[in-house]
């Protein structure tokens, strides 16, 4: 009888016993076998576990590389968490998430070891072509894994906090193990399959490529990043290594069809097409299907709170340029709970927030039990016996297919570039320089750009150098605008829609 | 030239875009920017940039993304 899988490193020991010499992670200058992946990150395990190492954070601050994502594994071979830090975060929020952690050890590359030396870290760092130079010693690993169960965590991802702390997100073996199993089945992922990773690995989209290609035996390219500026050479290179497969933002997607790509080259081989994490603006989308006509197009929504995504939708009708493709269904499961302001589920299309029950919930926030106690709560609907719910702040409805729609968000939250900003926080950083009196962001939904507001002595130029060394990229303002005073509401508020009113009329 | 200068001004403010000539390859201009840039200059100039013109080359200088609207002006 075939045991329960209770870790996912399960699924690397399986496929190294199959198919340990096919490919299974690439980027430009390098590439990792199933079997070097299961020797490299058992080496990691190793010297981890050696160094006492055990149940913590690891920090692995690495680049885009196979080499990272061996790293990550031999973090859990060692009974620790990895937590992924990248060489272009900025330095402020790196400080941020060192102060979280206080972790006592980092992974570091060559390139990365030195910027290390920049931060006021004092625990150990080690060298990635150090450790791998371990030799494997099985019975301390086999000690490991005797010790470990399910729940225990295997990452801590970032995500933006509105007071301008980033929060870390832990996640566990059961969630990530749920997430697989169910996503796979519904991008119907096999051994032929060829991701072409965009998502940073920093964040918890990258799962979706990371674990499905160990669980059957499948290959992800990580795409250089240059190629997300210019589109001819992206669809070249998707074409080059044959890539069916593709998880990606939404504006990585319309990058290509907007510039007339479509007309010079296809990807000649893409057959599922997963989006999410913004709105895909109809005309971009219909492009794609009229371009892909044999391709399946999924929708995916879902928090990182709850495991990478929660919902999909699979296109199957046309789109008119006014509508919104749905969020559709929750994955097998897991379900989703409306709730109103009185926290009652509302009438069928009526519109409630969208709350997320099921073993997709993660384990709450590192080291911060109050902002977890926020979100992660009692189901209000279950009066008899403890049982936690996620509420996701965004707000949806049924449509009159019965389809879940995501609405808006019930707070100054947004989607930009696939990645998931408190506007608050940009504000709280704008404040922290001494010569701005007041920052106030406001978010342009049509042409997805951040204009940050200002009343203070400084030029533009200052503040966006000031706001690039303490923001990830993402989060920097596309217009800066100063103004002579900010406007305010009868009770002292910045008063946003005044502001959103001066941009439209383009002051 | 100085509407291309301005365009570049407004996504970075801190950046001297008249003598630069390395913004892709120094990274300045990133994929956030590109998409940005172009739909700002087509509607500037009133033009079409052909996909096959968007190549690392025609975009690491304010002088060249000049040289190509030129030469995009000169073809219509």
């Amino acid at each position: 009888m075939e045991t329960m899988q209770i870790n996912v490193l399960e699924y690397l020991e399986n496929i190294v016993m199959k198919v340990p010499d096919k490919i299974a992670y690439t980027d430009e200058l390098s590439e990792a076998t199933f079997q070097e992946v299961y020797d490299n990150s058992r080496k990691i395990g190793t010297f981890l576990g050696e160094q006492g190492h055990y149940k913590e954070p690891i920090v692995v601050f690495m680049g885009k590389h196979p080499s990272t994502i061996m790293t990550f594994y031999g973090v859990i071979y060692s009974g620790c968490f990895y937590v992924p830090l990248d060489e272009e975060m900025p330095r402020h929020r790196i400080e941020l998430i060192f102060e979280s952690l206080k972790p006592k050890a980092v992974i570091c590359d060559k390139d990365t070891i030195k910027l290390l030396d920049s931060y006021n870290y004092k625990g150990r760092a080690y060298l990635y072509d150090d450790i791998i130079k371990s030799k494997v010693n099985d019975s301390i690993l086999a000690s490991i894994r005797e010790k470990q169960i399910d729940t225990d965590p295997i990452y801590i991802v970032f995500t933006s906090g509105s007071t301008g702390v980033p929060k870390g997100v832990v996640a566990c073996h059961r969630s990530v193990i749920d997430y697989i199993e169910n996503l796979s089945e519904v991008l119907r992922i096999n051994e032929n399959t060829v991701f072409g990773n965009q998502t940073p690995l920093y964040v918890d989209a990258c799962l979706k490529e990371l674990y499905p290609t160990l669980k059957y035996g499948a290959t992800t390219h990580i795409i250089p990043k240059s190629l997300f500026m210019f589109p001819l050479k992206l669809v070249e290179y998707l074409n080059e290594k044959k890539i069916n497969t593709v998880c990606w933002v939404v504006s990585a997607l319309t990058m290509i069809s907007a510039f007339g790509t479509f007309e010079k080259a296809v990807p000649e081989y893409l057959e599922t097409v997963a989006f999410g994490s913004e709105v895909f603006p109809i005309k971009q989308f219909n492009l794609w299907r009229k371009y892909l006509p044999q391709a399946r197009f999924i929708n995916l929504y879902g928090p990182t709170e709850c495991t990478g995504m929660s919902c999909y939708y699979q296109v199957d009708r046309d789109f008119e340029l006014d509508d919104v493709i749905p969020i559709g269904r929750p994955f097998k499961n897991t379900e989703i709970i409306l709730l109103n302001d009185e926290d009652e589920e509302p009438i069928i299309g009526d519109v409630g927030e969208i709350c997320i029950r099921g073993t997709s919930l993660t384990l709450g926030y590192y080291n911060n039990f109050d902002k977890t106690d926020e979100v992660f709560v009692q189901n209000p609907l279950n009066k008899v016996y403890p049982e936690l719910i996620y509420r996701t702040g965004d707000l949806g409805k049924y449509n009159d297919k019965g389809e879940l729609v995501f609405v808006s968000r019930k707070d100054n939250q947004i989607k930009h570039m696939g990645h998931r900003i408190e506007l608050g926080e940009i504000e709280v950083v704008a404040n922290m320089h001494p010569d701005i009196k007041y920052a106030a962001c406001i978010f342009d939904n049509i042409k997805k750009k951040i204009i940050l507001y200002y009343v203070g002595d400084i030029t533009k130029a200052d503040i966006a150098s000031f706001l690039k060394e303490k923001l990830p990229r993402y989060m920097v303002p596309n217009m800066i605008e100063n103004l002579d005073s900010m406007p305010l509401t009868p009770n002292g508020k910045i008063n946003r829609v005044l502001l959103k009113e001066k941009y439209s009329r383009g002051i | 030239m100085d509407e291309i200068l301005e365009i570049l001004e407004g996504l970075h403010p801190e950046v001297d875009f008249e003598t630069c000539t390395s913004l892709i390859d120094d990274k300045i201009i990133d994929s956030f920017d590109i998409v940005t840039l172009i739909s700002d200059i087509s509607e500037e100039f009133d033009i079409t940039i052909p996909v096959e013109e968007i190549i690392p080359e025609n975009f690491n200088s304010a002088k060249s993304i000049y040289a190509l609207v030129e030469r995009l002006l000169e073809d219509e």
